[in-house]
């Protein structure tokens, strides 16, 4: 069952990035924009006054919401010093299937992104802002950047982008190929230290970029005073899988897993085990994580981290295992086909779990070192994020892969559970 | 301890011909599928010329002796 997003951004406290639910649309356009948020204050102006507003940015505690949760400040910093000016990327690429927050932010509040774009090309002295927006929600964000144009907001040009399709495209090297060449491949070199013949590139998520906006508005301690001291302000989740109201909701980061689960009216079914993280994520029993808090340090004991902000609730009738296969080969899959124990490796690990969900055997001490062997090997990260799911999942699964070596299964209904694209046509 | 040179493969260029595990079997093996691992990323000292020979012969230019990184005094 599910509910058209726009009318799932429940939160636990008071929603800073998503408009009210009473009405949702009311931020898309720039007129309620302003009303709720008010003016973006200028960032732009001498070094100084700069270093003053970035030191804010720190002092917020701001870290990446695309899943790698790097300290925003940091990269801000860097690319203010350089000698080069650089661009700055919004990456709402959202490649993960499992994930919608992003596509929610920028269809919702497009114009809070655009002001977090702004203010960090203000920040880092950048040329030019590109939105790289996920084909879904692209039309939302070019109606913004129009409005914006004509209303004569913003100092700094705003390029909107569609993204490419594919898992791999939302990769931070990837995003910034597709905006300079169409290729949206990994190159394994970092966008923000430039290269010879290339700009330098801030490229950050676009929630992070939201959350910018909102503390060059009210500061750092107004960030600070939601989630935890160690994680603070809110986040996106999307939750998923067998769950009541599937969708995007805003959080603090400490909430409890099952108090998550809650705002999505609760599990559907009975939930044998959770993805916690997304399809880079980590598998995890319920009854494990249910109390735990969802945040960093309180996913830690199991090995689990918020990522993008993904939970997906396995029903207690589907098999993890033959779920675990399917995802693993929708990842070998998404290889972005440039590097060789990624290709190679990937798709023979997702061949083992097939025959393994069959019933047909499958050599998962073979697996395991496999796992090992991809781990580190390609020019992202995407065998490493593969690898680090399909080894939660061996230990999640335990019991059930035993049942399989016998020729059974647990499982009641052969379905796949978490969204899995097909190949491009 | 003193910082050495660093072997790395750019796993892109790099398509498996497996020249370099042939000639530096020391720091270099294959994965099941032909692939490069590095197994001792710093180069000893007695290898230097091995080393040398087998980044000039890699036929797709994949193999890099990088140098060590800038390392904190003390």
């Amino acid at each position: 069952m599910s509910r058209d997003p726009a009318s799932s951004c429940l939160a636990a406290t008071r929603p800073r990035l998503l408009p009210d639910e009473a009405d949702p649309g009311a931020a898309a356009a720039l007129r309620g924009h302003l009303a709720r948020h008010g003016a973006r204050p200028s960032c732009a102006g001498g070094r100084h006054h700069r270093q003053r507003l970035i030191g804010e940015v720190e002092e917020a505690g701001l870290t990446g919401r695309g899943g790698a949760g790097f300290p925003t400040a940091k990269k801000l910093r860097v690319l203010a010093a350089g000698r080069r000016a650089p661009q700055v990327i919004a990456n709402g690429v959202e490649g993960e299937p499992a994930s919608d927050k992003d596509k929610v932010l920028l269809s919702r509040a497009p114009h809070l992104v655009i002001d977090g774009a702004v203010s960090a090309a203000e920040l880092t002295g950048a040329t030019e802002a590109v939105i790289v927006a996920h084909p879904a929600a692209c039309q939302a964000v070019q109606d913004a950047a129009r409005e914006r144009r004509a209303a004569g907001c913003d100092q700094v040009p705003v390029r909107v982008l569609a993204a490419a399709d594919g898992f791999t495209a939302g990769e931070a090297s990837a995003v910034l190929r597709w905006t300079e060449r169409g290729a949206p491949v990994p190159t394994g070199r970092a966008p923000r230290l430039g290269r010879f013949g290339h700009q330098p590139a801030l490229v950050q998520n676009v929630e992070t970029l939201a959350h910018l906006a909102l503390i060059m508005r009210h500061g750092a301690s107004w960030f600070r005073s939601a989630g935890t001291p160690a994680e603070p302000g809110t986040m996106l989740v999307t939750l998923l899988g067998a769950v009541r109201w599937p969708g995007v909701y805003e959080v603090e980061p400490g909430v409890p897993v099952s108090g998550l689960l809650d705002l999505a009216g609760g599990t559907a079914q009975p939930s044998g085990a959770l993805l916690i993280g997304g399809y880079f994520g980590t598998w995890v029993a319920a009854a494990d994580v249910l109390d735990l808090p969802f945040s960093a340090a309180g996913l830690s004991p199991l090995g689990a981290r918020p990522g993008a902000g993904i939970v997906g609730v396995l029903p207690a009738g589907a098999c993890g295992l033959a779920e675990t296969a399917r995802l693993t080969r929708y990842l070998a899959g998404s290889s972005a086909g440039q590097c060789g124990p990624c290709v190679f490796g990937l798709d023979a690990i997702a061949r083992e779990l097939e025959l393994a969900a069959a019933g047909g055997g499958g050599d998962l001490t073979r697996v395991r070192r496999w796992l090992r062997d991809v781990t580190g090997r390609g020019a992202c990260h995407h065998p490493d994020g593969t690898a680090l799911m399909v080894g939660s999942a061996l230990r999640a699964f335990r019991d059930e892969i035993g049942l399989h070596s016998r020729g059974r299964c647990s499982g009641t209904s052969g379905a796949g559970v978490f969204p899995v694209p097909g190949p491009p046509s | 301890m003193t910082r050495r040179a660093r072997l790395t493969v750019d796993p892109i260029a790099c398509d498996g011909r497996g020249l370099c595990a042939e000639l530096l079997p020391e720091l270099i093996r294959l994965d099941d599928w032909g692939f490069p691992v590095i197994t001792g990323a710093e180069v000893p000292a007695g290898l230097h010329g091995e080393v040398a020979a087998a980044v000039r012969l890699c036929p797709r230019l994949a193999l890099h002796l990088e140098p060590p990184p800038p390392g904190r005094a003390g």
